[in-house]
């Protein structure tokens, strides 16, 4: 006896309970890991649309991706649906940080009441999830999110693949229910090893910002369908970002009954909700050459670059994507070259493969700007099915800044100030910050005397004086974590450790560089021989004065 | 540090189980509050649900409960509570009170508090209604004292981390599914639930502590013993 058992309408709330838990688990990951605190309203009165008696708002372009990678299909034996959380760095380097998995066994109890027990153990379920998503390393991380780096999910359905964790992973079991066809897990395999920097194990992968990146590669997982094309036009008032996206949502209005416990009244209705459309908040300044990408039901991609020169003639709009409605996040970056010129040198070739591409940002709304990439694209063809960023020329080619965004509450930094890393170590940033060039090290080169310092020193940085502040190698290496004593400032927004990181590399003294010191000594040897004579002339005044001394 | 273990709480009532669970943590003086917020939040968090709203025929409508994140200040750890103030503040209440009792004279910084979640049992006059525990966690507590600023920074870590364990294990046995009262008719759910809360409905629940003197054993003891070597003389 297989599903007999099962009555037609409970296996029709059962799917249902199993696809929104799905929806409202990636949710709860998700918004975890935005780097905000999350504080939804307890209602006394249903009000019809809170799956599971929980106030956990949905996301919409999260809504957007799990559907997407679910494509209309549940977990079920051997299909899991995965969402991985990763870091990303400035520089590009990704690491992953962690796996959900919401699997499904073939253990099955066939006894249970599916809309009565199934569904409030989901709920107990979910609301572990939500304890359970404050405890792993990862969420530590990203509340620090948006300065240095930034963490992004991926949802994928299929095989649960935990090799990009590193060695030594842990895992933690977040909870089960039983139901008569099969048992739902829900746990988290997470890496503890964050010491990476030793290592360079890590992918080089474009830069973060806006990452339109699409390389076409073969999914492993079997289930992925074929990938579509997006067009989108920038500047439309009402983009309509995600036209898939459903206008009704379903509404589980369940009433449950206790006498006796056995009948169940259940309704589910299916009211219209309209999806505010997307707003956009800020007006985008793009040219109208624009990018062509497409989606892979395992991607989604929440941050916008305009590094979109070169491509070619296609007709191709630009990925804009706006989150709409809510406040609570609007998981996309922003970019925008910086005024400096603090652009990262473009990077090179990116070999990177499944990892690299379909990327989620894990932000808030009050994005952290970063200075626009311009990953190159092996790829440079016209094919709709193939994205390409181009080959990008020299930064400067790059549009201007195009978001002006509320600088969020985990970001210090004027936009216009990115550190830039010259050295090619992946994480650079997060080595202990205590290399310094031989040639700084007085203890390996004395230096013979104040004048000739200046030169030697001078050459070094080879920025000049100019109010370049980031040509200092000494900017590769970043403390990421940096927790002063009493270091907490509960007026400014800044505390110590920040403070410290911000200033420890203040611009160049002019005194201090090439022409200006090569000038000064210049200017004092030719002066030196009229010293001399002076000194000269006084001989008798200086040995009378010595004379008094002794 | 969970063990658990089943006890028999009163002789008249039914032999009915009530499963234990204790937690141990050591912490900072300043530390005690907020950890045990954390874990008494988490656990009502799994052991609260949304406003019951009856209808006719005996069905029942839930509210919907909403959650949010607090930040430590002295510990390195953060946590999801239920959204809800009145529960906020009786919490808090009680863990006050732990706090001050545990600073106070002859106390040489260890205690417990318990979390106990029970069903009431309706008696015919004269007898007075029951108590009837089904759950019951208790959190022992060391208080430590730190000599340096040092030593503080490094608690601040190790505590989070600590706590970061005491959730995992509560979310463990949560996840067991074991028994829980039956869902209540209208009639019964103050038997069952704490329906005095405006936002959300938390298992009938009460919260007791205990302060441990420096001898080890608790201060109940200790008095009847005074009193007992008082009436031998």
């Amino acid at each position: 006896a297989m599903d007999t058992d099962l009555s037609s309408q409970d296996r029709k709330d059962l799917d249902k309970f199993i696809k929104f838990f799905a929806l409202k688990t990636v949710q709860v990951i998700v918004q975890a890991r935005l780097g905000e605190k999350i504080s939804t309203r307890s209602s006394s009165s249903p009000t019809g649309s809170d799956w599971f008696n929980l106030a956990i708002k949905d996301i919409p372009e999260v809504t957007h991706e799990a559907k997407k990678a679910l494509a209309g299909q549940l977990p079920a034996v051997g299909r899991s649906m995965c969402v991985e959380i990763s870091l990303k760095t400035s520089e590009g380097d990704s690491m992953e940080l962690e796996i959900w998995c919401l699997e499904m066994n073939e253990k099955c109890d066939k006894e249970i009441k599916v809309s009565y027990t199934v569904y409030n153990r989901l709920s107990l379920l979910l609301k572990s999830l939500l304890a359970i998503t404050r405890v792993t390393p990862a969420y530590r991380l990203s509340r620090k999110q948006g300065h240095e780096y930034v963490i992004l999910y991926r949802i994928y359905f299929g095989e649960v693949q935990l090799s990009g964790l590193g060695e030594g992973f842990q895992t933690v079991r977040v909870g089960t229910v039983g139901t008569p066809v099969g048992t739902i897990t829900l746990s988290c395999a997470y890496r503890i090893n964050l010491a990476f920097m030793s290592t360079r194990q890590f992918e080089r992968t474009p830069p973060i910002m806006g990452i339109i990146i699409d390389h076409f590669v073969d999914r492993p997982y079997p289930s992925s369908s074929p990938m579509h094309p997006c067009n989108y036009r920038a500047g439309e008032d009402n983009g309509a970002v995600y036209p898939s996206v459903e206008d009704s949502q379903e509404v589980c209005t369940t009433s449950f009954s206790t006498s006796p416990p056995s009948q169940c009244v259940f309704t589910v209705t299916k009211a219209h909700f309209q999806t505010p459309p997307p707003v956009v908040t800020d007006t985008l300044k793009v040219p109208v050459m624009g990018l062509a990408f497409s989606h892979q039901l395992s991607s989604s991609r929440l941050s916008y670059q305009p590094a979109a020169l070169g491509v070619g003639s296609a007709d191709m709009g630009y990925p804009v994507l706006f989150a709409g409605g809510l406040n609570a996040a609007h998981p996309h970056q922003l970019i925008g070259p910086g005024k400096e010129g603090g652009i990262p040198p473009v990077p090179s070739q990116p070999a990177h493969g499944t990892q690299a591409d379909q990327e989620r940002m894990c932000t808030p709304l009050d994005g952290v700007h970063y200075s626009a990439a311009t990953p190159s694209s092996s790829e440079d063809t016209e094919t709709v099915s193939n994205s390409s960023e181009g080959k990008c020329g020299s930064p400067h080619d790059l549009l201007e800044t195009i978001f002006i965004r509320k600088v969020g509450a985990f970001v210090n930094k004027p936009i216009n100030q990115v550190t830039m890393a010259n050295l090619d170590i992946p994480f650079a940033m997060f080595a202990p910050k205590n290399v310094e060039l031989e040639d700084n090290d007085p203890m390996v080169n004395p230096p013979e005397s104040p004048e000739m310092e200046s030169p030697l020193q001078g050459s070094l940085h080879s920025e000049g004086s100019s109010g370049s502040s980031t040509g200092n190698t000494h900017d590769d290496f970043v403390m990421i974590d940096f927790k002063p004593a009493f270091s907490k400032d509960d007026i400014l927004p800044m505390d110590l450790g920040t403070f410290y990181r911000e200033f420890q590399n203040p611009p160049q003294l002019s005194s201090l560089s090439i022409d200006i010191g090569a000038q000064s000594m210049a200017e004092d040897l030719d002066s030196l021989p009229e010293k001399l004579a002076v000194h000269e002339k006084n001989v008798k005044e200086f040995d009378a004065f010595v004379e008094t001394l002794q | 540090p969970l063990s658990s273990r089943c006890c028999a709480p009163s002789s008249t009532a039914p032999a009915m189980n009530c499963r234990a669970e204790v937690l141990e943590v050591s912490v900072e003086g300043r530390q005690v509050e907020e950890a045990m917020l954390a874990v008494l939040h988490t656990i009502l968090l799994h052991r609260s649900t949304g406003k019951f709203h009856y209808k006719k025929e005996g069905t029942y409508s839930i509210g919907t409960v909403g959650t949010q994140d607090v930040d430590c200040d002295f510990i390195d750890f953060a946590y999801v509570r239920v959204s809800s103030e009145e529960l906020d503040r009786a919490l808090r209440k009680a863990v006050g009170e732990f706090k001050d009792a545990l600073r106070g004279s002859g106390s040489d910084g260890m205690g417990q508090i318990s979390l106990e979640f029970y069903q009431k049992k309706k008696s015919r006059w004269p007898f007075s209604d029951e108590c009837i525990p089904w759950e019951l966690w208790t959190i022992k507590v060391n208080v430590v004292n730190l000599a340096n600023e040092q030593e503080r920074q490094i608690c601040r870590e190790k505590v989070g981390e600590k706590l970061c364990e005491k959730i995992i294990n509560i979310v463990e046995v949560m996840n067991r599914h074991e028994y829980l009262p039956k869902m209540p008719t209208q009639s019964e759910v103050d038997n069952v639930f704490d329906t005095s809360l405006k936002d959300v409905q938390p298992y009938l629940y009460k919260i007791s502590y205990q302060i441990t003197d420096s001898l080890g054993t608790s201060v109940t003891t200790t008095m009847r013993r005074l009193i007992k070597d008082t009436l031998a003389l």
